[in-house]
């Protein structure tokens, strides 16, 4: 018996993938909605995206090609392990290159190669309620979302310029979803927000430990808040990378000694290596 | 055309946590004013002269009757048509003026007309007009008059009742506490509102004052019940 | 003319007890209105169910023409936010503590689509000068204010967005005198300008004297008189009520 056997196609039971698929449809039909789900025990602590997990594995079929990331990078440990999950439990081919890849689950990045039609990004979130720092109670939230009353989030956004003289939101900025729900993307750089908005592909966002699911279904309006007079601006380092030259990436800024030495480097590490491929 | 006129109005005090002690003070009094004209009430103290004057401001309830002020019938009106009546057609100069504190005397004086409409500038200008004329020194007009003396106080409070050109005045003792100089303007300002057509009801107890101004006296003997 | 406001055998009832019952009036634009009576007489309860904060067992509201009780609460939140504001007697209830005094102004303009970050700011600087807190105070927070100018914040809260109908709860309570006498000065200047229609609920007659037109006098849940503010308070005629005035000490 292979270790593959041990385990359901995905390791989820097909009740529990059928469940999660229930969510995600009622998700793509009400854009930027919070569907709250049945979260299951998986075989990570809560908070190592197993809202992402649960997502995948329900919508995971045997041809599909996945990519894993975390902050842009495939190799890093929690990619590493998540992406070595499906192909245990799953069998599936993986790949680290955007393009080629049907499914792509990300921790708090959007890959910097454009998507395409029939490619689903699967999130992982933390916290799925973009009001909660500022209304801790679940109660108000809700009503607030019912009501589309969003003066709260505004009088935030508010208060930055009032402190910092502009909006400090630098991850996890909020969004507007076809005018309607203000949705919180995943603690992604607001420099990745604009790649939400009229996406061709399909994207979907499991919260574990909250237990909610939300999606943007393809070109889907996502707006971020701002003020007339204070406009959003997706900004990044102002630097190139320094291994490939980008101009347009976002980049992670690397300590190289301890003399204030470091470095700016693509996030998205796959971007930056065909890149360097590509000069070659 | 009476401007003012009270038929059959009683009034009665009824005090409920003093033994529904039942206290008559008039009945079926019927008089009328007419334009320009200066009734002046006459009685002994507890007559109910003041009372009367009250009841047709409204700020006390006819038992029964009908008290008609310049189209509107105090007895029976709703709160905000006595309000309205007020505002636009009454002025009431009572012995005590009921200040509002930090409020300047001028903003006093020219609150009145303020309220009906009239330009900021303009109102200062008739407030500080009347002031000056009742003898009110230019350094006092800015501050409250809760400091004042009561012939000063009493000299703001008339002037503030005599701001608008109103058809109906009530005058309860406006010459008490004055000297022979504000005596004499206050007089004017009665004769002057007399000649613009106001219908005017006035207590007075100084006989000199009452010969000058009334043209009628009444005595609320006639009304006792 | 119609009436603004208009309220008709209104009842709440907590089990068996009487919070108010038999309530009705017409409140016309412009108009002060003061609730009196003192605790336990159900003026608490009233000014709740008119506000929409408690649903009345029996009777109807009526605003501008439109049944207020038949409402969705959308539509409900919506008149709570535009046409109708409510002063809390502690304003901790009615302000948000965390945030700037400026945000707490701007904050009823955002909710209903303010989006200019420059305009907002000035017509807060603007209606913190009709409370009198001084503009450089903008950008604290109440938590830092005196009780009073908490008091005064939460007014302009309320009234940035040009309400037509105001609801107060106790506005002077808890305040000191000297406090309270300013307070009850600037509200007197405010309703008159604005032209505002207000239904003030208090146990102080001084209060209603100052700044109300007419008066209901509550007791055990009734209304037992109401009439013309200075004509309750000077010719009463229900044995309560004249207790009631001859109750209050003359300083």
């Amino acid at each position: 018996m292979t270790a593959m056997d041990a385990y359901n196609f995905a390791y989820l039971d097909e009740d529990t993938k059928r469940m999660i698929r229930r969510a995600l449809l009622k998700a793509v039909a009400i854009p930027g909605y919070q569907v709250p789900f049945a979260s299951r025990e998986m075989p990570m602590p809560y908070g190592w995206g197993t809202g992402g997990v649960q997502v995948t594995a329900a919508c995971l079929t045997p041809d599909d090609r996945l990519k894993v990331i975390d902050q842009g990078a495939d190799d890093t440990t929690n990619a590493v392990s998540i992406r070595r999950f499906f192909q245990r439990t799953a069998g599936v081919e993986v790949t680290e290159e955007t393009e080629d890849a049907t499914i792509i689950q990300t921790r708090h990045r959007v890959p910097e190669a454009p998507l395409q039609e029939g490619q689903i990004m699967v999130f992982q979130v933390p916290i799925p309620e973009p009001l909660r720092f500022l209304e801790p109670r679940e109660t108000e939230t809700r009503r607030m979302h019912a009501l589309a009353d969003y003066g709260l989030m505004q009088v935030k956004l508010y208060e930055d310029i009032a402190r910092h003289g502009r909006i400090a939101t630098a991850y996890a900025y909020p969004v507007k979803v076809e005018g309607r729900y203000v949705m919180d993307p995943s603690p992604i750089p607001k420099f990745d927000n604009p790649k939400l908005d009229d996406s061709p592909a399909l994207m979907l966002f499991g919260a574990g430990r909250e237990q909610r699911i939300y999606a943007l279904p393809p070109y889907t309006r996502v707006e971020s808040l701002d003020f007339d007079d204070h406009p959003f601006v997706a900004s990044k380092a102002d630097h190139a990378c320094d291994i490939c030259g980008a101009t347009e990436s976002y980049l992670d800024e690397v300590i190289t000694d301890d003399q204030g030495g470091r470095i700016f480097v693509c996030s998205d590490t796959a971007f930056c290596r065909s890149r360097q491929e590509d000069r070659q | 055309m009476n401007v003012i006129e009270l038929s059959n109005v009683s009034k009665t005090f009824t005090l409920h946590n003093q033994g529904a002690a039942v206290i008559p003070v008039m009945s079926d009094v019927t008089l009328s004013v007419v334009p320009g004209e200066c009734v002046g009430l006459l009685g002994a103290s507890g007559a109910g002269k003041s009372t009367l004057m009250r009841m047709i401001w409204g700020n006390y309830l006819a038992a029964s009757g009908r008290i008609t002020v310049a189209g509107t019938d105090v007895a029976r009106a709703e709160p905000r048509e006595i309000l309205a009546l007020r505002r636009e057609r009454m002025a009431y100069v009572s012995q005590f003026l009921r200040v509002v504190p930090r409020v300047p005397t001028i903003e006093v004086v020219a609150e009145p007309i303020l309220l009906t409409g009239t330009p900021e500038d303009q109102a200062r200008d008739r407030a500080a007009a009347l002031l000056a004329r009742l003898r009110i020194p230019e350094r006092l007009w800015q501050l409250s008059p809760t400091t004042f003396s009561g012939g000063e106080q009493q000299r703001v409070n008339i002037a503030r009742g005599f701001i608008r050109q109103v058809p109906v005045m009530l005058l309860d003792e406006p010459t008490a506490s004055l000297d022979a100089a504000n005596r004499e303007t206050v007089l004017s300002l009665i004769e002057e509102a007399k000649a613009r057509g106001t219908a005017i009801v006035g207590i007075f107890h100084d006989e000199a004052a009452r010969d000058r101004v009334c043209d009628r006296m009444i005595d609320m003997a006639r009304f006792a019940a | 003319m119609n009436p603004l406001f208009s309220v008709r055998g209104l009842e709440k009832r907590y089990g068996a007890r009487i919070g108010c019952t038999g309530i009705g009036f017409d409140l016309w634009p412009g108009e002060v209105m003061g609730i009196v009576g003192e605790s336990g007489s159900g003026k608490s309860t009233l000014l709740s169910c008119l506000a929409g904060h408690l649903p009345p067992d029996r009777g109807e509201v009526i605003y501008d023409g439109r049944d207020v009780l038949a409402m969705s609460e959308p539509e409900r939140r919506m008149l709570a936010r535009t046409d109708w504001a409510f002063v809390h007697q502690n304003p901790r209830d009615g302000l948000r503590m965390a945030v700037s005094a400026g945000g707490n102004v701007g904050e009823r303009l955002m909710a209903v689509g303010a989006r200019h970050y420059g305009d907002i700011r000035d017509t807060a600087t603007d209606w913190l000068g009709r409370v009198e807190i001084a503009s450089d105070r903008i950008d604290d927070r109440p938590s830092a204010f005196s009780g009073g100018m908490q008091q005064r914040l939460q007014i302009a809260r309320n009234l940035v967005t040009g309400p037509r109908l105001v609801f107060m709860d106790e506005p002077t309570g808890g305040l000191d005198v000297s406090v309270q006498a300013r307070l009850l000065d600037l509200l007197r200047g405010l309703v008159r300008r604005m032209g505002l229609s207000a239904i003030i609920v208090t146990h102080d007659l001084a209060v209603v004297r100052l700044l109300a037109d007419r008066l209901m006098v509550m007791k055990g849940g009734e209304c037992v008189e109401t009439g013309l503010t200075d004509q309750v308070l000077d010719d009463p005629q229900h044995a309560y009520t004249q207790l009631l005035v001859s109750s209050v000490l003359q300083v």
